[in-house]
């Protein structure tokens, strides 16, 4: 379509992901309007501007008692009340230090902000049960804690991510791991796929946003073709999120599960993946996810291949 | 972090959850005093150690010799004593090199009824802690769960409410508590509960909790892990910490802000990330290797924490050769070069190092590294990367 474009002198050039534009990825896209909660402090700062500079719109921060001043260029507000007033932002990062996360999302909650990403590593585990129902109940959507964001290529980045490395396209990419995540972007990038949008829930045992949940909103994206899922040991999200597909999807899915080869009882950097029990290991996952009809990549190489794979299943 | 059952008794009884008398003791002396300051005729003499399975657990090279020993006078207690401190304790949960038994716990007996189970954990699946009690107490509850799941009762609790009365109610009638005993789960249940909220556990254990010959509810046993994430604000618990519990190496590197598990293999692994430090692991077995360690030198990696990374990597005796995978997103490629530099500089390689990078400015770190006269041999992707060290460590 794209090539067909540019055969046409008389059509304007069309940077190629304008074509997928429009609300045509979940939860965001380039119409959104982002701020960033504890923008003053140093890894706020560095990914506002990373944001910014990759297209987002970021409009605003905030940083209680540095209202006023700006980052940059991006105003600084004391309240997500007073920046949604005066910005119109639909959509927040927070990276506010752990003891103050559960409170700031409260806040972007109050504030009627959709989108919330909480970047932040090391908040307590009963802050995000005060939290969670919370969110539920409100509507808003929670990505994280302890994660990387999301990013619908070419629209809009809100998080960490090393935003070079996607391409607009056609997978959705979720995955409870951050680094593991771009990996697999990196794959689909590669092999000319693409990512409709990436996200990355988190690494703690309670986030705002299952597999289950995206898996939904990727089945009614015109513009996700394929999905990879990205999980790993402890827990039983990937089990569910595996009954889930098998009942209500009908897009091709890929899968990759972290920790094949970690010990029982020993936690692996993440709060959420222990082996406890003899529950959550790899082994069941696969198992799960096999018997719903997806494709379970061996190696984290593979994760790419698995997508291809899945939708030559599919007859995709 | 976890504590002692010692410990967690401690918390308890400040808590309001009934515990019997007890007494630490490092040396037989001290346990014998202990036991005539306890007055009564039966003790118990219990390792302390932070594994489960003790009752079941013996010393590595004394079978006969029990982890917990039920003693009948003074001179029982002083053997007990002698059979358990300084010696290794081997149980379920500690792996076949064991656990020394640096302290004991002399605790007072009571007249037993009946023994049940309780525990409170986060349940990730409905996002709330759950109380999960059994009637099949003192026994490995995981093997209950596995063989009869309908023997394990479960209520969630909201942690700014706690467990409420009725929730208690439906617990005693599905583990035949009635009259007194149901009174005094009425106040140790929510008791417990609170502890769990109080204290930002991740876990409370209790196994057995007994319900003694006049109706009192008490625990027996006490397992406490506490969320690390929130001992920011329970400083004093601090205190209690046992670093000669834990594997000297995973502190080293949690005082750097790393991320660090020792395995058994003999390919060290410094990724940046918990799941592709997972994967890495994962892929190295894969193509026929096996790693020495879990290390996630995290998002904000900095020089200093990549440099102790690596004296923590090579210190290990075992280890052959090094993997450097690293994604750059929050931590830079640039960062992790410059370390890599410095840590050559200061530590010295003496193995073979494959380096991997990808991510944010990744052509300005696999440019400084080229410049450098750091010995690496590089990597183009993760496959490459596992095949490369894991015939560098033939």
């Amino acid at each position: 379509m794209v090539a067909n474009f540019r055969n046409h002198d008389a059509q304007r050039i069309t940077p190629h992901f304008l074509v997928y534009d429009s609300n045509m990825s979940i939860l965001v896209d380039s119409n959104t309007k982002v701020i960033c909660q504890g923008i003053t402090g140093n890894a706020g700062t560095f990914h506002s501007l990373g944001c910014k500079e990759y297209g987002t719109q970021m409009v605003g921060g905030v940083t209680p008692g540095k209202g006023g001043q700006d980052v940059e260029g991006i105003p600084v507000f004391d309240t997500v009340e007073e920046a949604v007033d005066r910005t119109g932002a639909d959509a927040t990062m927070i990276f506010v230090p752990p003891p103050f996360t559960a409170d700031a999302i409260l806040e972007a909650v109050d504030a009627g902000i959709k989108v919330i990403a909480a970047i932040t590593e090391g908040v307590p585990v009963l802050d995000m049960v005060r939290v969670y129902e919370k969110v539920r109940a409100s509507g808003s959507v929670l990505i994280g804690p302890n994660c990387p964001g999301l990013i619908t290529p070419g629209a809009c980045k809100i998080g960490i991510m090393p935003g070079y490395i996607h391409n607009p396209g056609k997978v959705g990419v979720m995955s409870r791991s951050g680094t593991l995540t771009y990996e697999a972007v990196w794959q689909t990038s590669n092999l000319g796929l693409g990512q409709s949008t990436c996200v990355g829930l988190g690494g703690d045992p309670i986030v705002g946003t299952s597999f289950i949940d995206l898996l939904a909103r990727y089945q009614e994206d015109p513009q996700t073709e394929a999905i990879l899922m990205i999980g790993e040991i402890g827990g039983s999200a990937e089990e569910e999120a595996a009954a889930f597909a098998k009942a209500n999807v009908t897009k091709p899915v890929a899968a990759f599960i972290a920790g094949r080869t970690a010990p029982p009882g020993k936690r692996m950097g993440h709060a959420g993946a222990i082996i406890s029990g003899g529950k959550g290991t790899a082994e069941e996952k696969v198992a799960a996810l096999e018997d719903a009809g997806i494709v379970v990549a061996p190696t984290p190489a593979d994760m790419g291949d698995a997508v291809v794979k899945a939708m030559a299943k599919h007859g995709a | 972090m976890k504590i002692h059952e010692f410990q967690g008794k401690e918390l308890f009884r400040q808590a309001g959850v009934p515990v019997l008398e007890g007494i630490v003791a490092t040396t037989p002396e001290e346990a014998v005093a202990a036991y005539d300051k306890l007055g009564g005729a039966i003790a118990v003499v219990k390792s302390q150690i932070h594994a489960g399975g003790r009752g079941k657990g013996t010393i590595q090279d004394n079978p006969a010799q029990k982890g917990v020993v039920v003693c009948k006078n003074a001179d029982e207690v002083k053997a007990a004593a002698a059979g358990l401190l300084g010696k290794t304790l081997v149980t379920i949960q500690t792996g076949p090199e064991g656990k020394t038994v640096n302290q004991i716990y002399v605790e007072a007996g009571c007249d037993i009824a009946r023994e049940l189970y309780l525990g409170i954990v986060l349940d990730r699946a409905s996002s709330k802690p759950v109380l999960m009690a059994s009637t099949e107490g003192g026994v490995e509850i995981e093997k209950v769960a596995e063989e009869t799941p309908e023997l394990i009762f479960k209520e969630h609790f909201d942690p700014a409410i706690g467990l409420e009365g009725f929730q208690v109610r439906k617990l005693c009638k599905k583990l035949g508590i009635s009259g007194a005993a149901a009174k005094a789960a009425a106040r140790f249940m929510p008791a417990i509960c609170r502890f769990f909220v109080d204290y930002d556990c991740s876990l409370t254990e209790i196994n057995p909790l007994v319900i003694t010959g006049d109706d009192q509810m008490i625990a027996l046993d006490s397992k406490v892990t506490f969320d690390s994430n929130a001992l920011f604000r329970h400083k004093n618990l601090l205190e209690l910490r046992d670093l000669s519990e834990e594997e000297p190496s995973e502190v080293r590197a949690s005082e750097s802000g790393l991320s660090y598990v020792k395995l058994d293999g003999n390919i060290g692994c410094l990724v940046n990330g918990a799941g592709l430090a997972m994967s890495t692991m994962d892929i190295i077995k894969y193509h026929g290797g096996e790693p020495a360690n879990f290390l996630d030198v995290g998002g904000g990696a900095n020089a200093t924490q990549v440099t102790e990374a690596f004296r923590i990597l090579l210190s290990d005796p075992n280890c052959k050769g090094v993997l450097v995978n690293i994604f750059g997103g929050i931590a830079r490629c640039t960062t992790i070069a410059a370390a890599l530099i410095e840590a050559s500089q200061t530590v010295g390689f003496t193995v073979p190092l494959v380096v991997r990078l990808e991510g944010t400015e990744v052509e300005e770190g696999r440019k400084m590294l080229a410049e450098s006269d750091v010995d690496i041999i590089s990597a183009t992707d993760i496959t490459d990367a596992a095949k490369k060290i894991v015939a560098a460590v033939g």
